[in-house]
């Protein structure tokens, strides 16, 4: 099958730190792929590079067969709305409601009517379980309902891909169930390709076909649940049992 | 003395000296970064101005916070520096047997400098230092980066409204500041030299030109265009969290004051030239 995103020997670096070097990577359409790797390994910035919100020093990225290095700033713009990211911290904006917030996307991109922004709006809450807020402030809710709130966000324009930048961190095992949870059902009902920045190997497991160990600036290791679990490639047991952490 | 003493001292001397040229060199090379970075969002900003549509809930939006929310603070200062300003000229006046004559440099000072420096250092702090404070906050909270991700363009949405909207604004309270102020000269004028208010008013009018008003409010708009440029730049590159929100809040209070009163010397230059 082929890839919606490839990553080609891509290198960034900030200043004289050298995030990634030489990364490939290919993630085929429809598939979650998680990456994983410790604090500090480049797991955001891959994600960040792949929204072209930064460029690659060296390398390319491509989304859709398209090279995201050479786009005009309108056809990123396009590109953008094909794809949800939902942020470690939800990233919602605080003077705003929840309704105007998970409405932001769909008043960027498209010219619906009020009512067609109101039924969508109510629809992507109830899909992650949290119906009938849309009046209440980011201030009045919890870190879980924030979460949920970003990934309806996240899937208000139905992208053709979810980001999830540490879906589960921060979060008690009830709501870390329940964001795991989430990610499956909307894999399953909006057949979505997800890619998944995770050092919570539990949740990793739980919602990947494959998983991309993300390891001295390049990926080390990719493979289904199972052929990780199997490998053995010392670096891949050593960042299970928890032994590598922070690069 | 030996030889080893003076080679050990010249050592020192040129150690110290490579110490100095180095820290003098990193901070003009940091002077640099700023002025490159502060340049680069006025190119941004202004070509946004120039093709993009106007967001005008945003700019309304902005109005009300910045120009309705500030204008007490604002006449507060006026109508208090015209007070100080009348009765210290009738002191110093009266020594000449001129205090009947206190509405004159009253208006001239309040006209021309006093009304847009003061009115533009308390935008800077009230305004500069919200903008610096929500956009930081906004931008260690990945708010900012959440905008762009979404397709949308932060200049777009945050820098335009609030640059747009201070550059307005300043001249407008500065009008409306420089009404107070001359009113707060003419209530200890009349309390303190026993001059009619007509009599004060009529000093105003005499000596106060088109140009003096012209020069003033015309140095604001430069201010309020330097305030917002620089809140907004100072909240946009923030970083280290909350810490970052606090010194970049004090850093844009601190570097629009102080290119107000650098920038309020060459622009009155300039506008003596012109009126």
């Amino acid at each position: 099958m082929a890839p919606i995103i490839q990553f080609k020997n891509v290198s960034k670096s900030f200043g004289i730190n050298r995030v990634l070097g030489s990364m490939s990577l290919d993630i085929i359409s429809g598939e979650t792929l998680t990456i994983i790797g410790g604090s500090g390994s480049g797991k955001s910035v891959t994600l960040k590079l792949l929204l072209g919100l930064i460029m690659p020093d060296e390398g390319e990225i491509f989304f859709e067969g398209k090279k995201i290095t050479m786009m005009s700033e309108e056809e990123l713009v396009a590109m953008r709305a094909q794809i949800g990211m939902l942020f470690q911290g939800a990233a919602l904006f605080d003077s705003l409601t929840v309704f105007e917030n998970v409405a932001y996307p769909l008043m960027e991109h498209y010219n619906y009517p009020d009512e067609k922004v109101r039924e969508i709006v109510a629809e992507k809450l109830e899909l992650v379980g949290l119906p009938g807020i849309e009046t209440m402030y980011p201030a009045d809710l919890s870190g879980g309902m924030k979460k949920r709130v970003g990934l309806a966000r996240a899937i208000a324009t139905n992208p053709e891909v979810i980001l999830y930048d540490e879906p589960t961190t921060g979060l008690d095992p009830a709501n870390t169930n329940r964001i795991n949870e989430l990610i499956l059902e909307l894999q399953e009902r909006l057949q979505v390709t997800s890619i998944v920045v995770t050092h919570d190997m539990a949740s990793a497991f739980k919602v990947s076909n494959r998983l991309a160990l993300l390891h001295n600036k390049k990926i080390e290791f990719v493979g289904t649940v199972e052929e990780i679990q199997r490998s053995r490639n010392q670096m891949v047991q050593n960042f299970i049992r928890g032994e590598i952490g922070e690069t | 003395m030996p030889l080893s003493t003076l080679y050990n001292s010249e050592k020192c001397f040129f150690e110290s000296l490579r110490h100095l040229l180095s820290r003098m060199g990193k901070t003009m090379l940091q002077y640099a970064d700023y002025i490159g970075g502060a340049a680069l969002l006025i190119y941004k900003t202004c070509s946004v101005l120039i093709k993009r549509p106007l967001q005008w809930k945003l700019i309304i939006e902005q109005v009300y916070h910045i120009g309705y929310r500030s204008l007490s603070l604002t006449n507060l200062v006026a109508i208090f520096t015209g007070m100080v300003l009348a009765l210290q000229f009738i002191v110093g006046l009266e020594r000449f047997g001129l205090k009947l004559y206190v509405g004159q440099v009253v208006g001239i000072a309040i006209v021309r400098e006093l009304g847009p420096v003061l009115t533009a250092l308390m935008v800077a702090a009230r305004v500069g230092a919200g903008i610096a404070a929500e956009l930081g906050s906004m931008t260690v909270s990945e708010q900012v980066l959440a905008i762009e991700a979404m397709g949308a363009n932060p200049i777009v949405k945050l820098v335009v409204p609030r640059v747009l909207v201070t550059t307005c604004i300043t001249p407008l309270l500065t009008v409306i500041a420089d009404a107070v102020g001359i009113f707060g000269g003419m209530i200890v004028t009349v309390v303190e030299a026993g001059v009619s208010p007509r009599f004060y008013f009529d000093q105003v009018l005499r000596t106060v030109e088109i140009g003096d008003f012209l020069s003033g409010i015309g140095k604001t708009f430069f201010f309020g265009f330097f305030i917002g440029i620089t809140a907004c730049y100072q909240g946009l590159k923030t970083t280290h969290g909350t810490q970052g929100v606090g010194e970049s809040t004090t850093l844009a209070v601190v570097i629009s004051s102080v290119v107000i009163f650098v920038a309020d010397y060459f622009l009155t230059k300039v506008f003596l030239l012109l009126f």
